[in-house]
């Protein structure tokens, strides 16, 4: 049965090939044209258009102003900016309030309760100084500005204007030799990189889709937006009038995803025409109707699946971390904790960079995700000057409340300008992080094109800070 | 109207006012199910809210498209059967260019689907129904949800969704999903067509070319030959003509013979007699 059921199938096959010689190469035009006309016959029997003048149409004239040639452009950076400038003004108080909770009211009081239980002393500083201030740090450092950030973002998803972004950018993608839809996954990158990597799926061209793969780190992800949004309020904000502060913080911030952009668009530039040279494939992109967007849905998706989905990831990471990072403060080999032989270790590279060890070895540690950055950079900046002596009293102090105090805290661990914009800069140019880079494997099924995606952003970063550095001093010096 | 005394039952039966229990969400709880129904439509049709809103589950939903890149599955019961619903990529087409294509299409063809829901978007009838066309040439157990109908009166569009059930020969039903208007029919029409309740007369595009009609009636005959009970005979056809990779190797190995995907529980009602408009 199964032999007589082959060749009968085979048979078939050899029809159909000697068939479709007969047909011809108009075959599939005439079968999708037929299709065509169907559809359009059958929809103009169901449909009544209202009357022949049209009328205003609100979509339209915005889509002429968001997605004009000479606006667009100017308008999204604008309303990016509007977006940054609200998120870091908005964030100040409610990180304040959470640090002084955190921070300083439950830290001493747990430090207390730890020593009254007669807990050892290691223990104390593994769980308390360790793991527990790592988790408060993260927690008033990076809710606040998600909290705020992401029902914005949430809000012009919902009311469609990212299609439009995507509209205004494809141009530019198909001249660096990527696929349009690029600028789709480029986009979802600016929430979540291992996200925008998934996304990928949508480019049908292999080729394309590596590309889109690999530059997507380029996409500031919400794990580093905190860190930007930080360091541009304290470094560059600060040297603003008070009343501009927010805004050119905004500014910088902005500043810095439209870099990542353009090494974006740079990166997949270079990668069209070395490693992975080919045609440009065509899409059509629809552009949805403009929708009212519901509050209950932005909230929940901008909260729960957003907020708190980042922030229990950065937690389920700092606190392995803040153990870490205390024990390497902590352990002493010779006559010196283990963090200072690392820092001093990596010093030497840090300052070629314009940045110093103690943002390296915070690098290292935070492999597993962007977010714990900062916070690992604070904490070893505070242990290791206490260490050292350069800090204030005894004790793991330092406020949170007050900005400025956290600047006094940068500036004792030996922080300049050049450093805050050098941090922002490998912030956005760097290695992936590991779940981004777990996911491009999966993906890719390539362990090779998966060190690509490692060491492109990070030889890229050291390269671009390491001029940084030398042309800041240069002219310092000149 | 004159009430016709032999459909009149049909009519109450189909009457998505008689209470047959309502819907009850299972989110992700899909231990066993009486039917499989597939979620198809173009992208940016509201896809993605009618699957939460049936499911109750939150799959991300956004003005996006290309966002549903995977199946996504969840399940629902509504009049005491259990249905697992799931989610295909949104496309425009099923000649399966691309990967999203292909996942689409070849779950409607070798998974078979009890139902496959058909979303399209009110307010893009002609564009939408290019898709719509395409599923019913794999298989006529569609019902066409008419989403977006919101906006479509805001358009001022009226759209006669009578004359396009007729049109297409399955039950069309107007929804706007994203304020669950019209869900009830929806879920109602879904359960007729599963259990054979409705029968579907999918419509045919019509392919006017004397030759190609030439060309498919012998391979039509011979893959009737060898598949019997193919319901999609002369859509594989026009697939082999068309040089299609994917369904060349189907006929190769004989993949179109075997039986449906199997159902965990105790063989659903047999499938009502598919009366294709033929050729």
């Amino acid at each position: 049965m199964s032999s007589r059921g082959q060749s009968q199938r085979e048979e078939i096959l050899a029809c159909a090939q000697s068939l479709r010689w007969e047909l011809g190469a108009q075959f599939h035009e005439k079968l999708v044209e037929s299709i065509y006309a169907d559809a359009a016959r059958l929809a103009a029997r169901a449909v009544t258009r209202p009357g022949a003048t049209p009328r205003f149409d609100l979509d339209r004239a915005i889509d002429r102003l968001v997605t004009s040639r000479r606006w667009g452009i100017p308008l999204m950076v604008l309303l990016f900016a509007l977006v940054f400038w609200i998120t870091i003004v908005g964030a100040n108080y409610p990180s304040q309030f959470l640090a002084s909770l955190l921070v300083d009211r439950l830290y001493p009081w747990l430090r207390e309760g730890a020593a009254a239980l007669g807990l050892p002393a290691w223990l104390r500083g593994l769980g308390i100084d360790g793991v527990y201030l790592a988790t408060a740090w993260v927690v008033s450092v990076m809710l606040p500005p998600m909290a705020i950030f992401f029902p914005l973002f949430t809000f012009l998803e919902d009311f469609g204007y990212l299609p439009r972004v995507a509209f205004n950018l494809d141009n530019l993608f198909r001249r660096a030799g990527a696929h349009g839809k690029q600028a789709l996954t480029m986009m979802m990158g600016f929430g979540c990189n291992a996200a925008g990597v998934t996304a990928t799926r949508i480019i049908d061209s292999p080729r394309e889709r590596l590309i889109a793969m690999l530059t997507n780190n380029f996409s500031l992800c919400n794990g580093r937006w905190p860190t930007q949004i930080l360091i541009a309020s304290l470094f560059i904000g600060a040297l603003a009038p008070p009343y501009l502060a927010g805004l050119v913080s905004a500014a910088v911030v902005v500043g810095v995803a439209l870099l990542g952009v353009l090494l974006s668009l740079a990166a997949s530039w270079f990668l069209s025409r070395t490693a992975l040279r080919g045609e440009v494939s065509t899409f059509s992109l629809e552009l949805p109707p403009y929708r009212p967007p519901r509050l209950g849905q932005i909230i929940y998706t901008s909260l729960i699946d957003r907020t708190a989905f980042v922030l229990w990831r950065a937690l389920v990471f700092a606190a392995p971390a803040g153990a870490v990072i205390w024990l390497v403060a902590n352990v002493r080999v010779a006559d010196a904790s283990l963090a200072e032989h690392l820092i001093h270790f990596l010093d030497p590279l840090g300052f070629w960079l314009g940045l110093n060890g103690v943002i390296l070895l915070a690098y290292l540690i935070a492999i597993p995700a962007n977010e714990i950055v900062i916070p690992t950079v604070l904490m070893l900046t505070v242990l290791t000057t206490r260490l050292t002596g350069v800090g204030g009293g005894a004790g793991v102090m330092f406020e949170l409340d007050n900005p400025a105090d956290t600047l006094a805290v940068l500036r004792a661990g030996g922080w300049t300008l050049l450093t805050g914009v050098n941090l922002m800069l490998f912030s956005l140019i760097h290695n992936p992080c590991s779940t981004t880079l777990y996911t491009i494997y999966k993906e890719s099924g390539s362990w090779k094109w998966t060190g690509v995606a490692a060491a492109l952003p990070l030889a890229l970063g050291f390269a671009v800070c390491f001029v940084v550095a030398q042309a800041w001093r240069w002219l310092g010096a000149g | 109207m004159k009430p016709d005394p032999q459909s009149a039952p049909v009519a109450c039966e189909t009457c998505p006012s008689r209470p047959r229990g309502g819907l009850l969400r299972l989110g992700l709880r899909l231990s066993h199910w009486d039917y499989v129904v597939a979620l198809a439509g173009n992208p940016n049709t509201g896809k993605s809210t009618v699957f939460n809103q049936l499911t109750g589950l939150r799959q991300h939903t956004g003005n996006w498209p290309g966002k549903t890149v995977m199946r996504a599955e969840g399940g629902f019961e509504f009049a005491g059967k259990r249905f697992k619903l799931v989610d295909l990529p949104g496309t425009y087409s099923l000649l399966a260019t691309s990967p999203d294509e292909e996942v689409a299409r070849n779950f409607l063809l070798f998974g078979r689907p009890d139902v496959t829901l058909a979303v399209v978007d009110a307010t893009r009838l002609e564009r939408n129904l290019n898709l719509v066309l395409q599923i019913l040439e794999i298989t006529p157990r569609v019902v066409l949800c008419l989403n977006l109908m919101d906006q479509a009166q805001r358009l001022g569009l009226q759209v006669d969704d009578r004359r396009l059930a007729r049109d297409l020969g399955i039950p069309v039903v107007p929804v706007t999903a994203r304020y669950r208007e019209g869900l009830d029919a929806l879920l109602q029409a879904v359960y007729d067509v599963a259990t054979g309740a409705v029968v579907c007369r999918g419509y045919r595009v019509r392919h006017e070319d004397p030759e190609l009609t030439r060309a498919l009636e012998p391979l039509v005959a011979r893959l009737q030959r060898a598949f019997p009970g193919l319901p999609n005979a002369r859509w594989v056809a026009l697939r082999l003509l068309d040089g299609d990779e994917r369904i060349i190797e189907a006929v190769r190995t004989g993949e179109f013979s075997e039986p449906a995907p199997a159902r965990n529980d105790a063989p659903s009602t047999p499938a009502p007699p598919v009366t294709a408009t033929a050729t």
